[in-house]
């Protein structure tokens, strides 16, 4: 166990590592950049521009640039905001919340509704209930999240004027009921793709297991079909159901970049775009070693919390 | 044996509708099973043994496209015609069954002991510490050493011979009266098989239940049964006690199937390979005209025994057979 858990650590720094070269690379390669960004729209004079490249050591070459900001982040130090001099580990930090906020509300429903749609599914398999869910999740997984969410800040905003229609609160409000008010829509509209593929992959697992031998032996022990479900098939169905929470994950903190855009929800994945539009190269840095990280913490959770409850595995 | 039959099957129908037809499964199969006795079934695969089974067991699909007529008669009760919350209480209680793959027909998530313990609590008035007892007793019953630290293991710490061991023990939980054994040791290794044997044996001598064995095995057949029940192509052909089944069989298949064991005392003597039955089980979707088994049969009578089908019908007190010919085939 001690063995695993040390070799999947060691595996994921030097994933941590090419990860962060790929992506220091491939953004300092991107065309413009911050100096040209300082350029535009201010009357800076080119000695101006030189001083700030040598502050911001931009005219250095490429894998000194990479070294240098290696060692600091080793130190603890992930820079600056090029934007306003944030410290990034507090820009994301400050970030964070909001996305925690609405990632955990719509996984949370995802996984509870998509859970019993798919578990009833595979039990009334070719139902009518079936053929709903199985078209629904088929629409709501082809249908791009931007317009679901357009179309629901189209109903329930502007036609029923039920809810806002974006920001995380209401500036001078903030009350609990003001949060929910503005939750709703965003964790709706991204529920509503997690849900289909939470059912789908829920779907599939309990077909599998309740044709498996141990459920007739179960059945043909006297056990009430309803416990069969619950008691005998219902855990061996969950078991892949926790690599799939793994995976999601890093969704989960890594934000909804197009949901958190739609409905201007002031989270990771708003950051991320701003920032990459921006060229804030720490910001941007700091972030993609944070949800790389998270990714693999998220399947090393999973494979941990797969042993715990599959008595089948022993890591090794 | 004396009383009125545990078990009393008559005119037992499986049919399955396919997209390529309908599929008679068992056709008209009446068998009746005393107390205490065990029957084998024998027969090829194919012929209809399992789906018997789990016919009376009511634990094929519950859909429209699985149709089982007849009546079998537990104790007076037809489990075919009760509702389901009266059959779900005789499952497991008063009838049980052991199936043929101990790998996989235990919940991989969940202790042994608790499996067993749940049988029991099902269908006896006993808490969950009381259960946990019987569970450790039950698979001290049927020879798992160290019972009772073995309570915790998941099935994947057994072996095949213990995990059906196990089985036994939950299909025993209640004292059935009749219990059901699909080929419990054909997945197992041959010295694994016999302490099943043994074990089914003695239990059986222990509880005084009736036991339905079905096997394809002849070896073991002659080790266990009481009578023999031979099936073919869904249908009784013969039916027998033990020991005129073996030395004098009445129908040509059963005749060819005991022919087909290799024999020890025979081994270096015998001229030629071991015979065999030519052919396949038919498909049953297109069965054969006449007996089914003709195609097969070495005695068979173009005109005849591709055009009439043969009944069932008493050769003696004991027996009957479905043959046009057994008379003429047996002087």
């Amino acid at each position: 166990m001690s063995g695993f858990l040390a070799r999947r650590l060691g595996q994921s720094l030097v994933l941590l590592v090419l990860v962060s070269m790929v992506g220091f690379a491939i953004l300092h390669l991107a065309p413009g950049g911050p100096m040209s960004q300082f350029a535009s729209g201010s009357d800076m004079t080119q000695e101006d521009l030189d001083r700030i490249a040598e502050q911001l050591g931009l005219n250095r070459p490429l894998p000194v640039q990479y070294a240098e900001w290696f060692w600091r982040m080793l130190q603890g130090d992930w820079g600056r905001s090029y934007r306003d001099g944030e410290a990034v580990l507090n820009v994301i930090g400050s970030h964070l919340g909001a996305t925690l906020q609405l990632m955990l509300t719509a996984t949370l429903l995802a996984i509870i509704i998509g859970v019993v749609i798919g578990t009833l599914g595979a039990i009334r398999r070719h139902s009518i209930f079936d053929t709903l869910a199985t078209v629904g999740a088929m629409i709501a997984l082809s249908i791009p999240t931007f317009w679901f969410g357009l179309v629901a800040i189209y109903v329930f905003s502007v036609w029923l004027d039920w809810l806002p229609s974006g920001n995380r609160f209401t500036p001078g409000d903030g009350s609990p009921l003001d949060l929910l008010r503005h939750l709703i829509l965003p964790a709706m509209v991204l529920a509503l793709v997690e849900t289909a593929i939470w059912s789908r992959f829920m779907r599939s697992s309990m077909l599998d297991v309740v044709n498996q031998d141990y459920i007739r032996t179960a059945r043909a022990k006297g056990v009430p079909e309803a416990r069969i479900l619950l008691r005998h098939a219902f855990r061996n169905a969950a078991l892949p159901m926790i690599t799939v929470l793994g995976l999601q994950l890093p969704t989960l903190l890594g934000g909804a970049l197009v949901t958190e855009t739609v409905f201007t929800w002031p989270g990771m994945g708003r950051l991320f775009l701003d920032s990459i539009s921006y060229r804030d190269y720490p910001v941007v840095m700091g972030i993609l070693m944070f949800s790389a990280t998270l990714v693999l913490l998220g399947s090393l959770l999973a494979d941990l919390l797969h042993a715990v409850a599959d008595p089948r595995i022993r890591l090794g | 044996m004396s009383g009125a039959p545990i078990l009393d099957v008559r005119n037992l129908s499986v049919r399955f509708r396919t997209e390529g037809g309908d599929v008679p499964a068992v056709s008209d199969l009446s068998f009746t099973l005393d107390r205490g006795e065990t029957l084998a079934v024998v027969g090829e695969s194919g012929s209809g043994k399992s789906v018997t089974s789990l016919a009376l067991m009511r634990l094929l699909p519950k859909d429209s496209a699985v149709t089982v007529t007849g009546q079998a008669l537990l104790e007076g009760r037809d489990l075919l015609a009760i509702p389901e919350p009266e059959m779900r209480k005789l499952r497991g209680g008063a009838i049980s069954m052991v199936f043929q793959e101990p790998m996989t027909s235990l919940n991989p998530t969940t202790p042994v002991g608790a499996q067993v313990a749940e049988a029991v609590q099902l269908h006896r008035d006993l808490d969950r510490r009381a259960a946990r007892e019987e569970a450790a007793r039950l698979l001290d019953l049927v020879g798992i050493p160290a019972a009772r630290q073995r309570m915790d293991d998941y099935p994947h710490h057994l072996s095949g011979g213990m995990r059906q061991r196990v089985m036994i023990a939950m299909a025993l939980s209640c004292d059935p009266g009749v219990l059901i054994a699909d080929e419990p040791t054909t997945a197992l290794d041959v010295t694994i098989q016999a302490q099943i044997l043994d074990l089914l044996k003695r239990l059986q001598e222990r509880t005084g239940m009736a036991v339905v064995f079905i096997t394809h095995n002849l070896g073991v057949v002659a080790e266990i049964a009481d009578r023999v029940l031979v099936m073919y192509g869904g249908r009784a052909v013969e039916q027998a006690p033990l020991r005129p089944l073996f030395s004098r069989p009445l129908m040509p298949y059963t005749a060819g199937l005991l022919r087909s064991v290799p024999r020890m005392e025979l081994a270096g003597r015998r001229a030629g390979p071991l015979p065999a039955i030519p052919g396949n089980v038919p498909d049953p979707r297109h069965m054969p005209p006449g007996c089914v088994f003709h195609p097969r049969c070495a005695h068979h009578q173009p005109g005849r025994c591709d055009a009439a089908a043969p009944v069932l019908e008493a050769a003696d007190e004991a027996r009957e057979v479905r043959c046009l010919r057994w008379r003429e085939l047996a002087a």
